[in-house]
């Protein structure tokens, strides 16, 4: 019995692998089945066409769907509205996280922080549904804004059902995924770098520029992958609180899934990989995963 | 851009006498934890100057006051005469040394250096050569081109240094800088630092808490306790007529005894140790023996009371002989003009 006991350990010991294995057997096997096998079945399946008379899929391999996206110019302004957007929307949060993140990290004290700690994350626990929508009451023509902005003497702002609630509303919904990257990475500054920096001469805004912002910059590079990929994926806000000309990547392969065009929307839908790929390729240059 | 357009105008004109810092009526306390209980100071132009205590003693927390990092929440400070209480810390004509070095980890060594410059606006060229210069002086010529990161300890060390005195402050200030390094390197540095500060003859503000380290280094020192300075002077002043029961203590060895209603100190190595038979000075008994190398260090108890630390020099014993004196009757003589009368704590 202890002899067999002190093999069992005794194999662990020797074989580090082997305890690696075991701890990350389930968590690889479900990785590998649920995403990647969905990744290349995606990938696969964009290769594929649908017959226009009976509508079922042909695995004829071709790339009529890249060409029809290469071809289509309302494809083009779709994808680079999806782009655009997320960019807008990482860039707005980048600057409003950066300084609610310093005043959490390096301001306020113990109690103001885990304040402003569940203020963050607070809408996190409310339904995504139920956030748009509330932002579609506020934005609407009828809305909360008009309404004040009515009340103390100002034009009404028509915003609601445009490119700029879109904006709007996914700035406001990704917000908490920069500000906690960039707030660790603010925490890790120690306070005699920033000292320093004010020793040799500096003020307030070189020693932003020169000494916290590159110190930093790895923790808004990690917010803005959440931020940008989350936007680039969605397709519900758009849905909901866009306008005619708000058609997002998402919103085109939903219809073309719900037409059974599933070859189509998975060529549609390999875009915004291929772009994140890229992002993460130069993310990873400029140092990000560190600071994740 | 910013200059030193107030202090360096006016460091001229009042430059007359004027000490390089004074501090007055010097007060500030974190919530109920009162770190600098009213501090006086004048540091003269040119001297370096020591602020000695155990940590916690305030010291630090005065240095940071000088250089604009913390606010004080009553008092003056002085640079070369020039009230700059609220003056910013990047427009105060100072410059410091952090505990941590406080590198720019993302800059190379010679961007580190010419940091201060750059602020300044002084053109690519010109700081390029004055850093290289400064490099050259705390002996790290060609490293400009390293990161911090790849430097060792004692390196980094004099980075820091080099980024500090290249700015040509008339008065620099040093936290702890060799806290990090090993003694024998610790040792080396002291002499570098003292010879720099002579060669560029601009005051240094020194903490430590090592008090070997403030006795060799020093003109003059001030022991903090509690954040109260308990004394100020030169080394041999502190060291030999200290002036209270603390800096008896903690600046050497606490040797206090209380004879006809008097508390006087005596220092170890002033005190002779004859046998018992020798009939002259106070009787007693060695407690415990520590041979240290060059020295060894007996504790003697006294009959009359009270105890006292002995040095004598290993001339001629061996650790096997010193050793074996334990439990031994000794008498220890030593001469009246070698003992000074020191008030009760806190007086």
């Amino acid at each position: 019995m202890r002899t067999a006991r002190v093999r069992f350990t005794g194999f662990f010991w020797r074989h580090r692998w082997a305890k690696a294995l075991l701890l990350l057997a389930p968590p690889l096997l479900a990785f590998a089945l649920v995403y990647l096998a969905s990744l290349v079945a995606l990938f696969l399946s964009s290769f594929w066409t649908v017959d226009p008379f009976t509508s079922e899929i042909r695995h004829a391999w071709n790339i009529d769907n890249y060409r029809q996206l290469w071809q289509g110019g309302a494809y083009h302004s779709i994808a680079f509205r999806t782009i655009g957007i997320a960019a807008a929307v990482t860039v707005a949060d980048a600057i409003l996280a950066f300084p609610l993140g310093y005043f959490m990290a390096r301001i306020a004290g113990g109690r103001s922080r885990a304040f402003a700690f569940v203020a963050v994350l607070l809408p996190l626990w409310s339904s995504y549904l139920i956030r748009v929508y509330i932002w579609r009451l506020i934005l609407d023509h009828n809305g909360v804004l008009n309404w004040t902005l009515q009340k103390i003497g100002l034009p009404a702002a028509n915003i609601g059902y445009t490119n700029w609630a879109v904006w709007l509303i996914f700035t406001y919904i990704w917000l908490p995924f920069m500000i906690l990257p960039v707030y660790g990475a603010l925490e890790r500054v120690p306070d005699s770098f920033l000292e320093a920096s004010r020793d040799l001469g500096a003020g307030g805004w070189t020693t932003f520029r020169r000494v916290l912002l590159p110190l930093t910059l790895p923790g808004v590079i990690a917010g803005s992958i959440f931020t940008f990929s989350l936007t680039l994926g969605d397709y519900i806000t758009p849905l909901l609180a866009g306008g005619a000309s708000s058609q997002f990547i998402g919103n085109v392969v939903y219809d073309n899934i719900n037409n059974q065009l599933t070859p189509f929307a998975a060529a549609f839908a390999a875009v915004p990989l291929a772009v994140m790929g890229v992002y993460l390729l130069i993310a990873r240059r400029l140092g990000a995963f560190e600071a994740l | 851009m910013a200059t030193l357009a107030p202090t360096a105008a006016d460091t001229e004109a009042a430059a007359g006498g004027a000490p390089a810092v004074r501090l007055t009526g010097i007060r500030r306390s974190y919530g109920a934890v009162v770190a600098v209980a009213g501090v006086d100071l004048a540091i003269g132009a040119g001297e370096f100057f020591t602020l000695l205590g155990p940590s916690g003693s305030g010291k630090t927390t005065t240095l940071r006051v000088i250089a604009g990092f913390e606010r004080p929440d009553a008092g003056r400070v002085e640079l070369q005469g020039v009230d700059v209480t609220h003056v910013a810390p990047s427009q105060r004509a100072v410059n410091t040394v952090f505990q941590d070095y406080a590198l720019f980890p993302h800059m190379t060594v010679a961007e580190n250096v010419e940091y201060g410059l750059r602020v300044k606006g002084m053109r690519r060229r010109d700081r390029r050569v004055r850093a290289e210069t400064m490099l050259e002086r705390v002996r790290l010529p060609g490293l400009g081109d390293r990161k911090p990161v790849q430097l060792s300890g004692g390196q980094r060390q004099r980075v820091a240094l080099a980024r500090a005195i290249v700015n040509g402050p008339p008065v620099l200030l040093l936290d702890e800088p060799l806290g990090a390094l090993d003694l024998k390197l610790r040792q080396e540095m002291q002499i570098f630092l003292k010879a720099l500060q002579q060669d560029l003859g601009i005051t240094f503000v020194y903490v430590t808490h090592d008090q070997e380290e403030a006795l060799t280094m020093s003109d003059r020192m001030a022991v903090f306790n509690e954040g109260r300075i308990e004394q100020v002077g030169t080394p041999a002043d502190v060291y030999e007529h200290p002036q209270t029961e603390f800096v008896a203590g903690f600046v050497g060895v606490s040797n206090i005894l209380e004879r006809e209603g008097r508390r006087i100190t005596i220092r170890p190595e002033k005190i002779r140790m004859s046998d018992e038979a020798a009939g002259e000075g106070e009787a007693g008994t060695i407690r415990s023996v520590v041979y240290v190398g060059m020295v060894t260090r007996y504790v003697v108890g006294l009959d009359s009371g009270g105890e006292l630390v002995v040095v004598r020099q290993n001339l001629e014993t061996s650790s096997q002989d010193a050793l074996s004196e334990q439990g031994k009757r000794v008498r220890l003589s030593w001469r009246p003009e070698h003992t000074y009368e020191i008030g009760k704590e806190g007086t």
